[in-house]
């Protein structure tokens, strides 16, 4: 080693052991890159679907069996935090993006083949395109994209300091913005999704980046411990700081999907492909949340007095706006799409808290949505008009008598976004608001309660629409879905309903994990 | 997973409730069985036509020789370790308030292990042969499965909220049950006012619990009898009211009765196991295991009397002037129940001998019933008894053991409801003298209309149609009657001798209160055994003397309300479902007008924003990228606005 180097320089550290789960989604991800290049065409999808399931279910397991038993700690010299929560929200975006991945599998249900474009490169409607349909191609970089974008997330949710924070993001949405656009349907409605999802990603990527270098200029550190440590010892430069916060709250509000900073959610989630509408809604969301709370809560856990006023402002307008919209919409992808608005604004209650309690209902309320979500998209692939899915809500009308089981899953899904007794969502909705009348935000709570009814119109006028409306003549036809989605829908139901009859376990873990480390 | 072990104490010393370990941590299963049962004959559809029935016999079998297991084992132990709680999981802990799904395996709740599966275990063996030919078949056997899962439900629960579910879960299945052959509209009709009845007595129940969560913060049965010596005398007082409604409503006790005597349009089975031996015994469980919450209030208790010994009457009545068979022998468990309501308001003297009356009133009257459906069985569904006359000759298994239960009932000893009913007329008059001669005249109209029934049945002449052919049922039928006919004989002794039954009990209720009574307690025996005889003997000279019309006669004026069941429905239509129509016309009136006018006002208000807020999304990323711009200003506006 060169000896002037020795006295300014001390070599990073990495512990594996933390880090472990995410290096091997990444790892998968690169070698998924390396398949696309080396393996021949035939088996390629084969190899890619393997590598991608195989990452995820051994990256769970060594998250459960290695990290687990160590978290507590700062990894990668303090730019990355393995602590409760990072653990949690880490084995819950594994567990939705396997849920996921069982839905990208999926070819059964469109006679062409699986969700996605065969080639994202050709124009809509050209001989190349029909050729390579007729050829019954797939895009297989949606898996390695998939991988990277899962990986983002686990390190979003993990950094700990505002360098690493904004590479996750980054790293998190760039594929998600590619896999937008690879829809085999109405691919430009697919392609113009990607873009504005694009363009206002990196508006708000813009923002988030802004707030940063203010954070960084206030406290002159970039770790989260830093900006608390300043916060402390209150340095004096307020403007810079609350502006840092306003900006760093905003491209966090736009991930999550929060009014004013939602418009791109419904467009894009109506023009992705379903199954990664599922894995964004879910996953990101999550992800989203997980970073959220985080730099909320360790960053600028002292300041929230300040902060928290801001929040209600947004937490109100997301459930307003988001409930008073779902409830004029006709496409079902978008209803859901706005109920994902407004259900981020129950979450935001649970985060508005600022409290243990608040952190760890947060948790709950996200796997408990997680579940939901991917399985309300899962079913959202099977109603299907010749070729294309059926969104159109018209389109539903009578499916509880063509089709009971279909009906009486989504039934439950929907209610447990209402937050109905004996379901995920009624748990969920109750420890959030909980959390929130206990850290004093008692009229955010009365706003919920009387939005929460609001919402359950929407949700309930799709199950009034399915059982008590007679099927149109044409009705859509009813794809039989294959053994992946069927595992998937399952796996998500059976979630919901344990989740609303035995809460106790996942919110003993919640509590368990809920102490940020700084 | 368990709680640790609680230790609570009643009246009569310590009492240890230990964790449920061996063959104890084994009584989740008991309820697991039958349900079990329910789910896979319910939702296994037709596939399980075939073995459906058999297996769900077979799943209380098992339960039954598991709860028997357990009784084994637990009269090796001491008396005051005779209590075994386990704990399955925490059902939604909010704060310091949590209901645990756990149960609490005690003498109390053993003893109905006990009867509910034996006797249940017997009737779905009775109801193989009598429900053979009907094509519904598995669902009956899936709503009797869900049944004793819920009936083991509600007695091993080890909280109130537990109970609740248990409660409903019996509700339901005999709603289910009554209303079986729903193609009639009678019968749904029959089925739906025991539900709606039901409820009425259910909001007592939620009410009850409500009131445990604000005073105690808990509904668990140790939390609450451990806390309710602390509270105030009209907490406490309400309670047991609430308790008490919610009983009368479940057992068929004034003013809820009425809808026992409908609810005999379900199959007899049915009126054996839920209407008679245990369902609605369910009401007399509650009060028993609520005991430290009645012992502290003397208003309570004196409610609970007075509905007993009312009911025990008003039954007693409308049992002499019923025809048909199953609702004679409705409204005299009607009566029944009224005796064990009456004891378990007596208090820490009644408490063991409720219980006592209810075991083997569960037998004789089951077996009565089972009696009846066999009867019902061999004469084509007739219930009327002036269609039979003289069955004695063509059933004469069925004969036998309805004679058997007969004297049980009318308590001639050695027969069991002797020992049982003669403790509580005893406890009845040492507590108040009318309550005791009440509780006498009671008998003896029970002896009356007991006798009335076997003499119209199965002696005097054959008034059958001449297409009816009167034949002994199958064996499947006649084994369970035949053991329930050799439990009315053996249990009333079994349990009495050397004060078993007291003894058994004492731990969850207490010890047996010593009583003076003023006179001796072999000249009350004689005397009640006298007014049963001389009733026994009016029914004689009526209706085996004198011949018995087809027609019914006009009667007097007594007999026809009597058969009218003293008009309760006329009264319960006038007092309380017109009113209550009015009072809804109201109501319906007042929402379309006034809350629908609020209620649309604001639908549309949302409705209008919706539609204005939807222009906003255009499409153009412009104006979402603008709509940002303005949410950055708005967000760093509310920030420094609150620095001001």
């Amino acid at each position: 080693m060169m000896p002037h180097l020795a006295d300014g320089f001390t070599s990073p550290t990495f512990e594996y052991q933390l880090l472990a789960p995410m290096l091997i989604v990444f790892g998968g991800a690169i070698v998924g890159v390396l398949v696309e290049a080396f393996t021949p065409r035939g088996p390629r999808r084969t190899v890619q679907v393997a590598l991608g399931l195989v990452t995820l279910v051994v990256a769970f397991v060594v998250l459960l069996a290695v990290t687990r038993p160590k978290l507590g700690d700062l990894a990668a010299s303090g730019t990355v935090a393995i602590d409760g929560p990072a653990v949690f929200f880490q084995g819950t975006i594994l567990v939705l993006a396997l849920l996921s991945f069982l839905l990208f599998v999926e070819r059964g249900v469109d006679s062409a083949g699986d969700a996605f474009t065969p080639s994202g490169a050709t124009i809509p409607g050209s001989a190349s395109e029909r050729e390579l349909v007729a050829a019954r191609v797939s895009q297989t970089e949606v898996w390695p994209l998939a991988l990277f974008s899962v990986g983002g997330m686990m390190l979003f949710v993990a950094s700990n300091d505002l360098l690493t924070f904004f590479v996750a993001l980054e790293v998190m949405s760039l594929p998600l913005y590619l896999l937008v656009g690879l829809a085999r349907r109405r691919r430009l409605l697919s392609q113009e999704a990607a873009l504005k999802y694009f363009l206002l990603g990196s508006f708000s990527s813009a923002f988030l980046l802004f707030g940063s270098a203010f954070l960084f200029g206030y406290s002159g550190s970039i770790s989260f411990t830093g900006i608390y440590d300043s916060l402390s010892s209150g340095v004096g430069l307020d403007p810079l700081l609350l502006i840092g916060t306003g900006m760093v709250a905003i491209g966090l509000f736009f991930k999550v999907g929060a009014v004013p900073f939602h418009s791109w959610v419904p467009d894009v989630y109506q023009g992705a492909p379903t199954p990664v509408t599922a894995f964004m809604a879910a996953a990101t969301k999550v992800a989203a949340f997980g970073a959220m709370l985080r730099i909320f809560y360790v960053a600028l856990g002292d300041y929230d007095w300040n902060w928290r006023p801001m929040f209600w402002v947004v937490t109100i307008l997301t459930i307003v706006v988001g409930s008073i919209l779902a409830i004029t919409q006709t496409d079902i992808k978008r209803m859901l799409a706005y109920s994902s608005v407004a259900q981020a604004g129950f979450i935001l209650t649970g985060v508005t808290a600022a409290s243990d309690s608040g952190l760890s209902s947060t948790m709950f309320y996200l796997v408990a949505y997680g579940f939901a979500t991917i399985g309300a998209f899962a079913l959202v692939t099977l109603v299907r008009d010749g070729t294309s899915e059926a969104t159109h809500l018209s389109r539903w009308a009578g499916l509880g008598r063509r089709s009971p089981i279909i009906a009486a899953v989504l039934s439950l899904f929907l209610l447990s976004f209402a937050g109905i007794p004996l379901t995920s969502g009624f748990i969920g909705k109750f420890l959030v608001f909980e959390a929130a009348v206990n850290g004093g935000a008692t009229p955010l709570v009365i706003v919920g309660a009387i939005f929460s009814a609001v919402a359950a119109f929407f949700y309930v006028r799709v199950i009034v629409l399915m059982y008590f409306s007679d099927p149109p003549d044409d009705a859509p036809s009813l794809a039989l879905p294959g053994a992946a989605t069927t595992l998937a829908v399952a796996v998500c139901a059976a979630g919901t309903v344990a989740l609303g009859v035995v809460p106790g376990p996942v919110i003993d873990l919640a509590q368990e994990a809920a102490a940020f480390i700084r | 997973m368990n709680a640790a072990a609680v230790v609570h104490w009643s009246e009569g010393g310590q009492q240890v409730v230990s964790d449920a370990t061996g063959v104890f941590g084994l009584t989740w299963l008991l309820i697991a069985l039958p349900l079990l049962g329910a789910v896979v004959l319910l939702l296994g559809g037709r596939r399980t036509n075939s073995f459906g029935p058999l297996l769900a016999t077979a799943l209380v079998g098992v339960a039954f020789l598991l709860g028997l297991v357990q009784f084994l084992q637990m009269v090796g132990e001491p008396a005051a370790d005779r209590s075994f709680a386990q704990s399955l999981f925490t059902w939604a802990p909010i704060g310091d308030f949590s209901v645990d799904v756990g149960f609490q395996l005690d003498p109390l709740s053993m003893a109905f292990v006990l009867l509910v599966t034996f006797v249940g275990g017997l009737v779905h063996v009775y109801s193989l042969g009598y429900m053979a030919n009907d094509p519904d078949r598995r669902r009956f056997f899936g709503y009797l499965n869900l049944f004793v899962a819920s009936m083991l439900l509600l007695v091993l629960a080890s909280n109130y909220v537990l109970v609740y579910v248990g409660w409903e879960g019996v509700g339901l299945a005999s709603y289910l049950l009554i209303g079986f052959w729903n193609a009639k509209a009678e019968y749904a009709t029959a089925a739906k006012k025991a539900f709606v009845m039901n409820r009425v007595g259910d909001i007592g129940m939620s009410l009850a619990i409500m009131l445990m969560v604000t005073t105690f913060g808990t509904t668990a049965f140790s939390g609450v009898f451990s806390g309710v010596e602390q509270a105030s005398s009209g907490v406490v007082l309400a309670m047991g009211l609430l308790l008490l409604l919610a009983a009368t409503g479940k057992s068929a006790q004034l003013p809820l009765q009425a809808w026992l005597g409908d609810a005999m349009a379900g199959p007899t089975p049915v009126s054996a196991l839920i209407h008679a031996a245990t369902m609605v015994t369910a009401g007399v469980y509650l009060i028993v295991r609520s005991n430290p919450i009645f012992d502290l209030s003397d208003g309570a208790r004196l409610a609970v009397v007075l509905v007993g010994v009312l009911t025990l009457l008003f039954g007693a009545f409308v049992g002499t002037a019923k025809d048909d068979i199953k609702k004679a022998l409705a409204a005299s468990t009607m009566s029944q129940i009224g005796y064990m309501i009456l004891a378990a308001g007596l208090g820490p003297a009644g408490y063991a001998f409720a219980i006592f009356h209810l075991l083997t009133h569960g037998f004789f009257k089951a077996g009565l019933f089972l009696g009846a459906g066999s009867v019902m069985h061999g004469m084509d569904d007739e219930v009327n008894m002036r269609r039979y006359g003289g069955l004695r000759k063509a059933m004469p298994i069925t004969f036998i053991t309805f004679f058997v239960g007969y004297l049980a009932i009318i308590g001639i000893p050695p027969f069991a409801g002797f020992f049982s009913k003669d403790k509580i007329i005893e406890a009845a008059l040492a507590d108040n003298v009318w309550l005791g001669v009440a509780a006498i005249l009671g008998a003896g109209i029970t002896a009356f209309y007991m006798s009335r029934v076997v003499f119209m049945t199965f002696f005097g002449e054959q008034r059958w149609a001449d297409d009816v052919h009167p034949h002994e049922s199958p064996r499947s039928m006649t084994v369970p009657m035949v053991l329930l006919g050799i439990g009315s004989v053996v249990l009333g002794y079994v349990l009495y001798s050397g004060s078993r039954i007291v003894l058994w009990l004492e731990p969850v209720v207490g010890p047996e209160e010593e009583h003076e009574l003023g006179i001796p307690v072999l000249a009350i025996t004689a005397i009640i055994i006298a007014v049963t005889l001389v009733g026994v003997a009016i029914a004689y000279s009526m209706y085996l003397r004198k011949p018995v019309p087809v027609q019914a006669p006009l009667g007097t004026v007594v007999t026809r309300a009597a058969r009218q069941d003293f008009y309760q429905d006329a009264f319960n239509e006038s007092v309380f479902m017109r009113p209550g129509q009015y009072l809804t016309r109201f109501l319906v009136f007042f929402d379309n007008r006034v809350i629908d006018g609020f209620v649309n006002g604001s639908a549309a208000l949302i409705g209008g924003g919706s539609a204005r807020l939807r222009r906003w999304q255009t499409g153009f990323v412009r104006s979402y990228a603008l709509s940002m711009l303005a949410g950055a200003v708005l967000v760093v506006g509310v920030l420094v606005l609150v620095r001001l």
